[in-house]
This record gives C-alpha cells, structure tokens and sequence, in this order.
C-alpha cells in the first residue's frame, strides 16, 4: 500500500463515516458540521484524482457559503426533537421506497460504467488553464446555459423575496 | 516495508520553516496588540501602557499570562463541543493562511541546495487564501450559536452575512487582478513585480489595479471584523457579540485570532498589490551584498510593507466611527459589487484593446 492508497481509504471512511453522522445525528446543527466534513473528505478525494481547481472550488462554494447559509437557517429556526413534526408511517414507507430505487439506479449506473484509471503522472489535468480551456471549447454551449440557469434563479429568488 | 517514500530533509527545512513563519506571526500578532494600545493612546493623547517593562514593552506577555490564569467558565446552556471548538477554528485558520504566502526570493546554499522561503507553492495559492477565509466564519457562527445567548447569536449572524457580502466584492476586484497576472500562483504574482520599475510603468500591481486594491482593502476590513466595520462585535448593542460568553484563553484565542488575520492579510495584500518583497533597485543591490544579506534583506523589506499596513488598519479603527448595519449592506452590495464589476469590465476590455 502506498501513500495514495492510505489516503484514498482514509478519505472514503472519512466521507462514508461522515454522510451517516449528517443522516444519524439528532441535532440538525451537528448535521450541518458533518456535511462539512463530507464536503472536505470529498475535496481530498477530488486533489487524489489531480483536480486541484475542483477541490478548492468545493471547499470555496459549498463548504465556505452554502453550508453557512444552512447553519445560518437552522440557528434562526432553533430546531431540536421537541418541535420536530411527526411524520406518518405512509409518508416513511414512501421515502423509503423512493430512497431505495434511487440506489438501485444508482448502483445499475455504476455497475455498467467504464472505469478509466488514473494517470499519476500527469498532475496538471486539472488546473485551472486547462479547465478553463476545455469549457470553453468543448463544453461552451452546457457552460453558457447553465449560467442562463443560475441567473434565472436569482432573478426567481428575487422576485419571490420582493415585498408587495 | 517501505510505506512513504518521502525526503527527511525536506520535511525538516519544511518543518523549520513552518515553525518560523508560526512563532513569527504570533509574535507580530502579540506586539500588534501592544502596538494597538499604543496607537489608540497617541491617537487619543494618552500614554497608554508604560507599566511592564520600558514603554509597557511586556505587557503583551503579562495580558497573555492573565489570561492563562484566569478561571475557565463554560456556561451550563451551552452546547459544550461546539462551545470549545469555536476558538479552536478561529485560530486555526487564521494560521493557515501563512502557508502560501512567498516571503522571500530562493536562496541558494552553499552546497547548491537552493532553499524556497514559502511553504507551499500550489498553483491555486489565491484560491486556497479563499477558501481559508470563507471557513474562518465558522469559527464565530459557532461560538457564537454555542453560547446559548442572544447577543451571541445576532453577532454570529451579523459576522456570518458581513463575510458573505464582502467575500463577492473581494472575489470579483481579484479577478480584475488575476486577469492581469495570468496566474494564480503567489510566487508567480510576485515575481512578475520584481524591482518596481520595468521601462514603461511601474511593475507593482497597485498602480495597475488602483481601483481593485481599493476595493479589496475594503473588503479585507469586513472580513476581519475590524472597525468600522466591526458590527458582529459592536459593544454599544451587543455586548461585545459572539465572545459575550467566553474567558480564559478561549477569549484570549478570538482576540488574538483577530490580530493573526490582520497580520496575514497585510502580507496577502503587500503580496498581491504591493509587490511583495520586492524593492526599488533590488537587482543593484544584489550584486553588492552577499546572497544570505540579500535575502534577510528581502524579508526585511516585506514585513516592512505588513507593519505599515497593520499601522494603517490601526489608524482607521481609531478614527472612523462604527457603521450601521444596513449602511454596511449598502456599502457592501450596491457599491462595492457594481464598482468591482465596472473595474473587471474595464480590465478586461484594456488588456483586449490596448495591451494586446
């Protein structure tokens, strides 16, 4: 085992162990602190694969601001087990059920999927010139509309937010 | 078994170099809260403190040993792991960010052996000084939430939204500065600033990106939580905010957590707009001393550039008074954000047009 290997099974317990304590644990605040530490496992995992940009993206955009936006949220809401609404046994089932055949796709994804390994040796796959090169070439078109998107949404958020 | 192929003595001069830069921020850090009494005193026509040692020179150590001794409270409310790791995570990322940045040109040994005075050139070095910010808030929200106090809590709301306002406009006003260097890269960014004069213009990047280092100098006193800005813990309304609960050293770690960031973003902005160690003459100078006299030289002239910035972020807080909150908002969101969008605009359209 070298050192890429301890390092990809200490990331993946890290993110496995991490993603159960955001689904197991009572307080929501703690939930939160537990995704964050997904989030870092996950940027470890990115960095292993040689995509320095992505990594720090990760840790920029959703651990840095959407997850204090959510901490942000639950603080305010003061949520714990005593005003936690009850839900139905129906409702359960049907997340169950729901949860359970998004796995199955998932795994039939994965199990059909070619599995391309990883050149070591080339380290600048992911920085942020070729990146950037490569999104806006090839992908130009995904790239633009997807910023279409993004900006509708916040002309949508506005627009929900206004007050009359 | 050989399990890590690594070089031991590159992990030592690593490791000597982390101690230093550690040892040398705190060290600043802790004469930076004397030299905070000491500004506010001439400022304000007083003495300021003269008791411990000549011109009260120990009294930084004599603050740090009171707060050591001083009794542990833990309120009975509070969220007790979260309570403790919110100072915890303050002060890690504030020691973080000293990693990228270079703070002084290589220097080569006798043996040929050339030693790099940073501790990590990654290619993402900006990059990284951002996502250590935008994770430097968690450690107020959670002290702040952790305290089981409401003041606590607005201020950790009040610091929480203040870092997320003002981290778009610090965004948007380095992307202007980014285009312009063509690489993320701190060592990169600094030796494209060698000497001060290149034929035509100055190389530092301050009289390229005048606007830019506004606006980042802006931003820079929002993120630090420094006045005027200093709503999350504006006495007058909130008690002091996020450490209302805190004493002992927890305190004393939000304190001195505050003083390491205003070192840290002196050096990221002497780094990125005032050409970092570089000097005027610089290649004049080189060929007349020594190397090793050079690179102390080097070094010298960077933490010259820090104090005069630590200097200037102590000379606004005693002479702006505190804004309001939703002043703060309109400051960060209708002026800063467009101001910096017209600046990357305008970059941009320079850099197609003019420099080719």
């Amino acid at each position: 085992m070298g050192i890429y290997e301890i390092l990809f099974w200490f990331l993946t317990v890290m993110a496995i162990g991490c993603a159960l304590g955001v689904i197991l644990s009572r307080n929501p605040v703690n939930s939160v602190l537990f995704l964050i530490a997904t989030f870092f496992a996950i940027s470890g995992h990115y960095l292993l694969l040689n995509a320095q940009f992505l990594a720090i993206v990760n840790v920029i955009v959703y651990a840095g601001a959407i997850m204090v936006l959510f901490l942000f949220v639950i603080m305010l809401m003061n949520l714990n087990a005593d005003v936690e609404p009850q839900k139905s046994r129906l409702v359960q089932l049907a997340g169950m059920i729901a949860g359970g055949v998004l796995f199955l796709v998932v795994l039939a994804a994965l199990r059909t999927a070619t599995l391309s390994s990883l050149d070591k040796a080339s380290t600048d796959i992911g920085l942020i010139k070729n990146l950037g090169r490569v999104l806006f070439t090839q992908y130009v078109l995904p790239f633009e509309i997807s910023s279409v998107l993004f900006l509708s949404a916040m002309i949508g958020a506005i627009v929900i937010g206004k007050k009359e | 078994m050989l399990l890590l192929q690594v070089d031991i003595a590159f992990i030592i001069e690593k490791l000597i170099l982390i101690t230093v830069i550690l040892l040398g921020s705190l060290g600043i850090a802790m004469y930076a809260t004397w030299a905070e009494r000491k500004v506010a005193a001439v400022m304000q026509d007083r003495r300021g403190p003269n008791r411990a040692g000549p011109f009260g020179i120990l009294q930084p150590l004599a603050d740090g040993l009171k707060l050591f001794m001083k009794e542990e409270i833990i309120p009975e409310r509070s969220t007790r792991v979260l309570f403790i790791l919110g100072p915890c995570l303050a002060m890690l990322t504030a020691c973080m960010t000293s990693a990228v940045v270079p703070w002084g040109p290589d220097f080569t040994l006798s043996n040929g052996h050339i030693v790099s005075l940073q501790v990590a050139d990654i290619n993402i070095g900006i990059l990284f000084i951002f996502g250590v910010v935008s994770l430097g808030v968690y450690g107020i929200m959670l002290g702040g939430w952790a305290s089981n106090n409401k003041f606590s809590l607005l201020s950790s709301i009040r610091a929480a939204s203040q870092a997320i306002s003002y981290e778009l406009a610090m965004g948007i006003s380095l992307i202007a500065l980014l285009m312009m260097t063509g690489s993320l890269s701190l060592r990169e960014i600094v030796s494209q600033q060698h000497g001060f004069w290149d034929g035509h213009w100055f190389t530092w990047y301050f009289f390229k990106q005048p606007l830019g280092f506004l606006i980042f100098l802006v931003c820079a006193f929002a993120e630090l939580n420094r006045a005027p800005f200093d709503l999350a813990e504006a006495e007058s309304e909130l008690n002091m905010g996020y450490h209302l609960e805190y004493s002992s050293m927890k305190l004393g770690f939000y304190l001195f957590a505050e003083y390491v960031n205003m070192f840290v973003s002196s050096a990221i902005m002497a780094t990125l707009f005032f050409g970092g160690y570089n000097f005027p003459f610089m290649d004049a100078v080189a060929q007349h001393v020594p190397a090793w006299l050079f690179t102390l030289l080097c070094v010298g002239v960077l933490m010259t550039k820090i104090i005069g910035f630590i200097l200037f972020f102590m000379f606004v807080r005693w002479t702006l008074p505190r804004f309001r909150y939703d002043q703060l908002m309109r400051l960060g969101w209708k002026s800063l954000i467009p101001l910096a969008l017209v600046n990357m605009l305008i970059t941009g359209i320079v850099i197609l047009w003019v420099l080719k």
